[in-house]
């Protein structure tokens, strides 16, 4: 078998007496898409900012490329390879979407500590950059300041910025969210896409585009993973269904 | 991409300006006008310091009168030195080299920089600002209750510093001396902020959360950006005790430090030439109210008011426009 890139086992989270993460095991396969759903409150988010490095797990191990990244910080996981969105996405406002890019071309070339050099006279920079937002469809728009971006723009500069990470794992929280259904359907063919570049791990609550996009689905509830299987296997998997897909499925 | 658009003009008017005045004034044999300018270049210095911490990283430090002063201090207990003859430390004696006093201003503003940087950036917002100040009363009181270099009164440098080849005493050799680190010091600041670090501190200011999650700890940053920062505000603390031949725990005080911010403010948060406009604001203001009525600050107040309600940009802004980010 091959080695999962991303691996979690056993992870405990507690707030108080709430068990938010409660023995967490997953993993993440090269090349596939893993969606992990449930209902509000199953510690979905919380799951992720272990992931990610925000929040420390009380018990268990997160190793990623083959190395336990559990005690790491965020910074030091970005730089592993673990390009991540957010669910309200995450930009610099006031920089050009050129120019959020190149913050993450920069960190990939691991040296923030330069300080004569100007960045806009920085070709090894701007074009690796401008490819990456070429690469979304957003080379139109590398000079319009972020904040001007729209909703679905935004969620394009988040990737091409997970993208200037040569990130070996994408991490998207709720990409969906807030897309209308055009915007849905169009950044479904382009994560579909994304798959050939690095594994996936989706956190997803719209249906459609799960089952459109997953390999295997991860069902989380009150902190557990109640069933993971794929797309076939979850739907019709009984626990599942009563649990969380309701009519749905 | 040095272009000549408004703020590029704005700016330049503004060096031109700063220099037109104190040759003008040395032409109808007016000195106290070239004092006036020199103070405005050393002021704008420090405020240029302090910009790169607040302007381009967000650090709202009310602290940075500490790093002002110690660089007057150094100045100050180093002239002592050298004219007492007796050695400060480590048998090493004083000095009335400026040169020696500036190295010597930077090192010690930027280990102590350190110091406080590496404490305070643990916290963030009202926290940074607290921390920050509580440090520089700190500095202020040991200072005050030190009286081998003056304690409360202060300390005298009988003759201003040398530098070679200047005769310092002229006033007009002097603002040259303040006007061309001045111009260095924006320099730098315009070098930083156009590069890589800068635009790791610039990205640090506006979302933390997106810095680290490209790989970059925003705590390296921002730590490195103070020291710089604290560097350079003590150098224009040794070029102030030097302007005033005299320093004082003043110069550490925390109205020192909001000072230092309301020049920025009135000039331009971020803005290359902000804190040069903010100086020269402040002390055309000190100067022109201040003779009118001791009640200056009142009116100091209300433009400041104005400022923050209606010119978010400072004067940089009105004059120039909003500030573009490339």
């Amino acid at each position: 078998m091959v080695e999962p890139v991303l691996e979690i086992s056993g992870l405990v989270k507690n707030f108080g007496a709430l068990r938010a993460t409660d023995g967490v095991t997953l993993d993440l396969r090269p090349g596939e898409i893993h969606a992990l759903i449930g209902p509000n409150g199953a510690g979905k988010s919380t799951l992720i900012h272990q992931i990610c490095g925000t929040l420390r797990q009380d018990a268990g191990t997160i190793r990623f490329v083959g190395r336990d990244v559990g005690a790491l910080s965020v910074a030091e996981r970005a730089q592993l390879g673990l390009g991540r969105t957010f669910q309200v996405s995450s930009i610099a406002p006031d920089f050009s979407a050129l120019r959020n890019v190149m913050l993450a071309v920069q960190a990939k070339q691991g040296s923030s500590f330069r300080f004569f050099k100007p960045v806009m006279l920085d070709h090894s920079l701007i074009d690796t950059a401008m490819a990456m937002l070429e690469r979304v469809n957003l080379g139109a728009r590398a000079r319009i300041p972020a904040a001007e971006l729209s909703h679905g723009e935004r969620r394009q500069l988040e990737i091409a910025m997970a993208l200037a990470l040569g990130s070996k794992a994408f991490l998207l929280d709720e990409p969906m969210a807030g897309m209308g259904p055009e915007g849905s359907k169009s950044l479904t063919r382009f994560l579909d896409t994304l798959r050939h570049e690095a594994p996936i791990l989706l956190v997803e609550h719209d249906m459609d585009a799960v089952f459109a996009l997953a390999d295997r689905i991860s069902v989380l509830v009150y902190g557990r993973v109640i069933a993971t299987g794929t797309v076939e296997e979850i739907r019709r998997d009984p626990t599942v269904r009563t649990a969380y897909l309701g009519d749905h499925a | 991409m040095p272009m000549l658009n408004r703020e590029n003009l704005v700016n330049l008017a503004l060096a031109i300006l700063l220099i037109a005045v104190p040759l003008i004034a040395n032409g109808l044999g007016q000195p106290f006008y070239i004092t006036l300018a020199t103070r405005v270049a050393i002021l704008a210095l420090a405020a240029t310091g302090l910009n790169l911490a607040l302007g381009l990283g967000g650090l709202v430090s009310f602290g940075h009168a500490a790093f002002f002063g110690l660089g007057g201090y150094v100045a100050g207990i180093l002239a002592a030195h050298n004219f007492s003859g007796e050695p400060v430390i480590f048998g090493l004696g004083g000095t009335n080299q400026m040169w020696v006093i500036w190295v010597v201003s930077i090192l010690v503003s930027g280990i102590v920089g350190l110091a406080i940087g590496a404490i305070s950036l643990r916290t963030s917002g009202v926290y940074f600002i607290m921390i920050t100040l509580a440090f520089a009363q700190m500095v202020y009181y040991f200072a005050i209750s030190w009286p081998a270099y003056g304690g409360q009164d202060g300390l005298s440098i009988l003759v201003r510093n040398q530098f070679p080849g200047i005769s310092t005493m002229r006033p007009l050799s002097f603002f040259f001396v303040c006007y061309v680190i001045l111009i260095l010091g924006i320099g730098l600041f315009a070098l930083i902020r156009a590069s890589r670090f800068g635009a790791a501190l610039q990205a640090s200011r506006q979302n933390e959360v997106r810095v680290a999650t490209v790989g970059i700890r925003p705590f390296r940053i921002r730590l490195t950006a103070f020291v710089i920062s604290a560097m350079l505000t003590g150098i224009a603390g040794a070029l102030f005790a030097d302007l005033n031949r005299f320093v004082s725990p003043s110069m550490l005080s925390w109205q020192m430090s909001g000072e230092l911010i309301v020049l920025i403010i009135l000039g331009g948060t971020g803005r290359l030439f902000g804190p040069l406009a903010g100086a020269a604001l402040y002390v055309v203001f000190e100067y022109a109210l201040g003779g009118m009525t001791e009640r200056w600050q009142f009116f100091l107040g209300l433009i400041l008011l104005l400022v923050v309600l209606f010119a978010r940009g400072g004067l940089i802004g009105l004059l120039a426009g909003k500030a573009k980010h490339g």
